[in-house]
């Protein structure tokens, strides 16, 4: 009840802020600094070498300040609640070999670093893999429990509580080796124009960050928040469901969640915020 | 009685490259030379007032989300992405306008993120719903056009 009242007020606030904004000069991430429980995040970094971004920002810095105050403090962060439950769901014992997440990983703190280097080669499988990957196989492989949908409550707790142990800490997802024909695939999709309004990834997140499009202030559409809390969405929401409703407003036809396509996208949206700290889980309007 | 023997002439010169609206160029017969196009693509001049409406809609036009126009001051939200259209009838001709709403990456560059809004081939996965389809139909780019027309003032 408290955080509905919360969300409406800043969803009220952000509008009359929005409003104000018209006619007046706004082209770049704002200069707020982003401080979660004394701890310092790093929201802007030095772009990469061979990037096609000037420098890189967080899309934290492109959300109105009533936002952004939303993910400043864990009791105000509306995401807090699914993380709360994904912590009981760790030590809860389901599946055939009668095992919780617990008996293997004592402490959720052991993976601290994981979020930052993913997706990642799963040397084994031949193929590339996303935290969504890495917590069905120890569903179904170690648990013989079934596997979370992508989008199932429990798989965005769970990516939300993971993803946390590594708030703060710089991205650093592997572009090369075996992973540079994946990241060749997402890098090519992300400039490929597609539907019937025609455009990219490149187009809007690229071109144009900074920019209002209508009531929208442009990012670089960065992913190094997810899963994130969006106010629209009354929920978490995976990398991927933010990718399919992009491409579904330029009126294109989205990739299946979890698909090789949105992995790749994935992997190489992940390596353009290299540097970046880790933010999950952030919040957005 | 004038107006229905045109119509009957258009109907038949375009019968022969089936085309799909009687009377209105389709998309892919649009003749566009030298960044213009001459020629209404109904034969006709479109409503202003509705034209204004298609601007807003964000299913149609949705220009506002790019453009900043001054002239619908009472709608919140004006997108800076394009240029502000204040006074765009005196950078550009009728001609030219027609043009850049038809098919803006002939006019403002293959590059240009604006939508071509008369046009049939776009990007690769279209939503089945819309697929062959263009953003506008022929009078709603008449419409759209006789508006900018009346957006003199810079
Ligand atoms: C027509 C413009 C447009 C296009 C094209 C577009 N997006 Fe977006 N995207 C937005 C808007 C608006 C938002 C919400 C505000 C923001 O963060 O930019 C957004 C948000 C995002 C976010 C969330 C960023 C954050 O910090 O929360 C990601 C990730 C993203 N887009 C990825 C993509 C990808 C991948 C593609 C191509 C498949 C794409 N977008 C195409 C307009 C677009
Ligand atoms: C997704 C963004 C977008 C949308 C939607 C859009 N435009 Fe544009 N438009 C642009 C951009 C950007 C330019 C400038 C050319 C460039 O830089 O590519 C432009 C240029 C123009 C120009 C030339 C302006 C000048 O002063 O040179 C006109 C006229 C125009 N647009 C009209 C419209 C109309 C009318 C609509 C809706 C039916 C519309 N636009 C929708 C992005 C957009």
């Amino acid at each position: 009840m408290n955080i509905n009242i919360k969300i409406l007020s800043a969803t009220v606030g952000i509008c009359a802020i929005s409003v104000s904004l018209i006619g007046q000069a706004f082209a770049d991430a704002d200069n707020d600094k982003l401080v979660v429980d004394g701890k310092v995040i790093t929201t802007q970094a030095k772009a990469p070498a061979d990037s096609e971004l000037e420098k890189l920002y967080s899309g934290w810095r492109f959300r109105a300040d009533e936002t952004q105050s939303l993910q400043m403090d864990d009791f105000e962060n509306p995401a807090f609640v699914a993380v709360d439950q994904a912590e009981d769901q760790f030590a809860m014992v389901e599946g055939k070999a009668g095992k919780s997440c617990a008996d293997c990983h004592s402490d959720v703190t052991d993976f601290k670093g994981l979020r930052a280097t993913l997706p990642r080669w799963n040397e084994a499988k031949g193929k590339p893999e996303t935290l969504e990957h890495i917590i069905n196989e120890c569903r179904t492989d170690r648990m013989e429990a079934k596997a979370w949908k992508w989008e199932a409550p429990e798989m965005l707790g769970m990516t939300a509580l993971i993803g946390l142990q590594s708030r703060g800490m710089p991205v650093a997802v592997k572009s090369d080796g075996p992973m540079q024909s994946v990241w060749k695939k997402g890098k090519d999709l992300y400039y490929t124009r597609v539907g019937q309004l025609d455009m990219s990834c490149a187009s809007c997140h690229e071109n144009n960050y900074g920019k209002m499009i209508r009531a929208d202030h442009l990012s670089q559409g960065q992913i190094n928040g997810f899963p994130v809390y969006r106010l629209k969405w009354g929920g978490l929401g995976s990398i991927h469901r933010r990718f399919k409703g992009c491409m579904q407003n330029i009126r294109a036809k989205p990739y299946k969640r979890g698909s090789d396509e949105f992995v790749a996208l994935e992997t190489y949206l992940a390596t353009r915020g290299n540097g970046l700290s880790v933010e999950t889980p952030a919040v957005r309007n | 009685m004038r107006l229905g023997v045109k119509t009957l002439a258009l109907v038949v010169l375009f019968s022969a490259t089936g085309i799909s609206y009687a009377g209105n160029v389709g998309p892919d017969e649009v003749k566009l030379v030298d960044g213009k196009i001459a020629m209404s693509l109904t034969g006709s001049n479109g409503d202003a007032a509705k034209g204004r409406d298609i601007f807003i809609n964000r299913k149609q036009g949705n220009c506002l989300a790019c453009h900043v126009n001054k002239e619908i001051s009472e709608q919140a939200f004006h997108g800076k992405v394009g240029p502000p259209l204040d006074g765009v009838a005196g950078r550009w001709d009728e001609a030219e306008l027609r043009a850049i709403l038809v098919n803006s990456k002939k006019v403002l560059g293959e590059e240009t993120i604006m939508p071509s809004f008369y046009r049939l081939i776009n990007g690769t996965r279209t939503m089945k719903k819309f697929k062959g389809k263009t953003i506008l139909s022929a009078e709603q780019v008449e419409d759209v056009l006789a508006y900018l027309k009346t957006l003199k003032e810079e």
